[in-house]
């Protein structure tokens, strides 16, 4: 375990903003810390990185209790970012390098190496603010990593990024991981957690609602639902479900079907083309898994319903 | 430490390479090099030539008038009603109206197109005095040699005698000394200060803050800051004493040396005899313009500068963090006026106090606020012109408002670092004095 986040709180002048929230995070994993806007995500990041103490509860970074020193080993992206306008990439990347502890010789080395990286090698001795916005960004992100942190947190990375650089980014932060760099990533934005993230939290309200893998949490929250293409007589398939499967929804073409089955008592997909194969030509055959979209908005406002 | 420093160097260099600091370190020596040498110039620019009409309701009292090289008098026996009329169209530069009962009113007007120097007026004035004198010496049948028996030209020396039974003359130019060295403080305040405050919305606005801040820690972020910006200061000091000095040197050397040579003593001359005229009712300014040279040398100059080191360090210290508390709690510029007063109110105190403490430098009002920090970087700077120990301020006194500063130095730092930490990661909102106040009593480890 990299972070062990251990029955945080936090009080901001009466208003709860994190409320015994624990979960660890594994080495080498891109974690999600998922939640609705004002769920406590800044908060907790601000504790991890030691801008905010915790009115209670513990945060261990390689198994010992988080110092400022082990702050150093940790990348921060925060949402709120922003760079020295006046200042020239090059001397300004410095800098950050600096105070995160890279001494200089080496620290110089690692800038040329990124800006080569991301195209940015011509304009280390401009000004930022005479760069555009999307190589603000990359710069951002470069500060980041720069120092060659063991735990990066990006915190909502990619508002305000173009899709290419986007994707950029998402390469480079799988890039990080097969190094073997630990990533945190918050977001609202479920689309590029389902495409990049190992593990998730969900927080709202200051609470921890959900946690676990991708893959797990998409699995629990199945509703055994299969989504097929067949060619063939509609009726004839339909008969064939029997009592184990119900039709939910069907579009066609001519002879081809395109039909949407729930499981009525937990029979699989194989249970499904048993039944219906001998009947109809299989095109296509899969089941349906909640999207992290659904899976976020579902918990959400179910929660927000139990609470009123 | 370390990150303390690399903070410094930043905020240093940024400053120190930017266009305005050079254009500013340059300018600044030669607009003052320029006032000075420009004050010193109208000083002697007194050579106007004056061409008087006289209208003398008693003519021909006083067709005595003697012209000199300077003042043309000219005699006719017109109405001030007819002189008014001709006046503009004619090349006289004023009319000089004598009433009747001049002998009672001890008045007379002048007329005049363009303001003549208070030189030539004091020169005027001189001539119609003794000639009214001499009219009433007539009228009380005395005899002016009587007159210049009894006629007194008092005056009161005021001499400091020390415990070594040395003897100093009193002087109110050296408070006025100390005044300058105390309002040099009460800009230099607000101007660094004002430059660590923009620094702070800086990094607000740009919303680099919370990046550094999880590198260092926002106290660190702050000192290193406010020791920047000091440090610029300082340099900028540094290079304005040296270029003024150059500027100065030079400037006197081709002025006064060169194209005024001769004037210069004439002018002397004149100013010493008109001195010795005003005497009576302006003794001081006029020994003041004759003594500058003499009020520098009895200024104790090692002493008033590294005061004026010590108090405008800590002072702007002091201040600086308040400033820096300010730009924490604002998203903008815009919004920092009302958080301004708690700053400019002690400030100005300070000035408006030390303008007193010219007068009397011992007095309570200049003692108490010399001693409280918000207000001795000014107040103290008037008073320390008197000098320190024997006859000036006693030791202790010193003694205690600096130490006093530095302890008010470390807690309004520790105050303000409080309110820095919070309201560097809020944005949006305003918070209010309640808000503050809150932020300062919560202990927040």
């Amino acid at each position: 375990m990299i972070l062990q986040i251990n029955q945080v709180s936090k009080i901001f002048s009466g208003h709860q903003a994190l409320t015994d929230v624990s979960f660890d995070i594994e080495k080498g994993k891109i974690f999600g810390l998922l939640g609705p806007n004002g769920a406590g995500k800044t908060t907790l990041i601000r504790i991890i990185n030691k801008i905010l103490e915790p009115e209670s509860g513990s945060v261990y970074f390689n198994g010992k209790a988080i110092t400022n020193h082990a702050v150093r080993s940790i990348g921060y992206l925060p949402e709120e970012r922003g760079l020295y306008k006046k200042m020239k990439v090059g001397e300004q990347l410095l800098y950050l390098a600096q105070l995160k502890g890279v001494e200089k010789s080496e620290a110089l080395v690692r800038i040329k190496n990124w800006l080569t990286k991301l195209d940015l090698l011509d304009w280390s001795k401009s000004k930022v603010e005479d760069l555009s916005k999307g190589m603000q960004q990359k710069i951002q992100f470069i500060s980041t990593v720069l120092h060659d942190p063991e735990l990066i947190i990006l915190d909502e990375p990619f508002s305000g990024f173009d899709p290419i650089n986007t994707n950029l980014i998402k390469n480079e932060i799988k890039a990080l991981q097969e190094k073997g760099t630990t990533i945190i990533f918050s977001t609202h934005n479920m689309e590029s957690v389902e495409e990049i993230c190992d593990d998730i939290v969900l927080i709202n309200r200051s609470k921890k609602i959900l946690e676990g893998s991708v893959e797990e949490i998409k699995n629990s929250f199945k509703e055994n639902l299969f989504h097929l293409k067949f060619k063939g007589d509609l009726i004839g398939f339909t008969n064939a479900l029997w009592t184990d499967f119900e039709l939910m929804a069907k579009k066609n073409n001519g002879n081809l079907h395109e039909v949407k089955v729930k499981s009525t008592n937990g029979k699989s997909l194989n249970v499904l083309l048993e039944h219906t194969i001998k009947e109809v030509e299989i095109l296509h055959a899969q089941e349906i898994l909640p999207s992290m979209n659904e899976i976020f908005i579902n918990q959400v406002s179910k929660e927000n319903l139990q609470d009123e | 430490m370390n990150k303390t420093w690399l903070i410094i160097k930043r905020e240093y260099l940024t400053r120190v390479t930017k266009k305005t600091f050079i254009i500013l370190t340059l300018l600044g020596p030669i607009l003052m090099a320029g006032l000075i040498t420009a004050i010193m110039w109208i000083g002697m620019e007194d050579s106007e030539h004056q061409r008087i009409l006289v209208v003398d309701d008693q003519y021909p009292t006083f067709e005595i008038l003697k012209s000199t090289s300077d003042v043309e008098f000219d005699y006719d026996n017109y109405t001030i009603e007819y002189a008014k009329e001709i006046f503009y169209k004619s090349d006289y530069t004023a009319v000089l109206y004598i009433p009747k009962n001049i002998a009672y009113a001890n008045n007379a007007m002048l007329y005049f197109k363009k303001q003549p120097s208070l030189n030539s007026i004091k020169n005027i004035e001189n001539k119609v005095e003794k000639i009214v004198e001499d009219l009433k010496l007539e009228l009380f049948k005395i005899d002016r040699a009587d007159f210049e028996k009894v006629n007194t030209n008092f005056h009161l020396n005021a001499v400091k005698f020390s415990s070594e039974g040395t003897e100093e003359k009193m002087d109110t130019e050296k408070n006025a000394v100390g005044f300058v060295f105390g309002l040099m403080i009460y800009f230099f305040i607000f101007l660094y200060g004002v430059q660590v405050m923009r620094g702070v919305i800086e990094e607000k606005t740009s919303r680099i803050v919370e990046v550094i801040i999880s590198s260092v820690k926002p106290f660190q972020l702050m000192m290193g800051k406010i020791i920047g910006v000091a440090m610029v200061g300082l340099t900028q000091f540094l290079l304005w004493i040296i270029l003024t000095t150059i500027l100065y040197t030079f400037a006197v050397t081709l002025i006064i040396g060169n194209n005024y040579g001769a004037d210069v003593v004439s002018s002397t001359q004149m100013s010493a005899e008109i001195m010795q005229n005003m005497q009576p009712d302006n003794g001081i300014s006029a020994k003041q313009l004759i003594e500058n040279g003499n009020i520098i040398s009895r200024i104790n100059f090692p002493l008033m500068l590294s005061m004026f080191g010590f108090y405008f360090l800590f002072g702007y210290l002091l201040y600086s963090a308040m400033f820096a508390a300010v730009g924490s709690a604002v998203d903008s510029e815009t919004d920092v006026q009302q958080f301004m007063l708690p700053i400019t109110l002690p400030l100005i105190a300070a000035y408006m106090i030390s303008i007193f403490a010219v007068q009397n430098p011992n007095g309570p009002a200049a003692f108490w606020f010399s001693i409280f920090p918000l207000t001795s970087p000014i107040v103290m700077m008037v008073r320390l012109a008197i000098g320190v120990g024997d006859g000036g301020i006693p030791l202790w006194e010193v003694a205690t408002s600096m130490a006093l500063l530095i302890i008010g130095f470390v807690i309004t730092v520790w105050l303000a670092s409080k309110i820095y930490r919070i309201g560097l990661l809020m944005y949006g909102k305003r918070p209010s004095y309640k808000e503050m106040l809150r932020w300062l009593i919560k202990a927040e480890k």
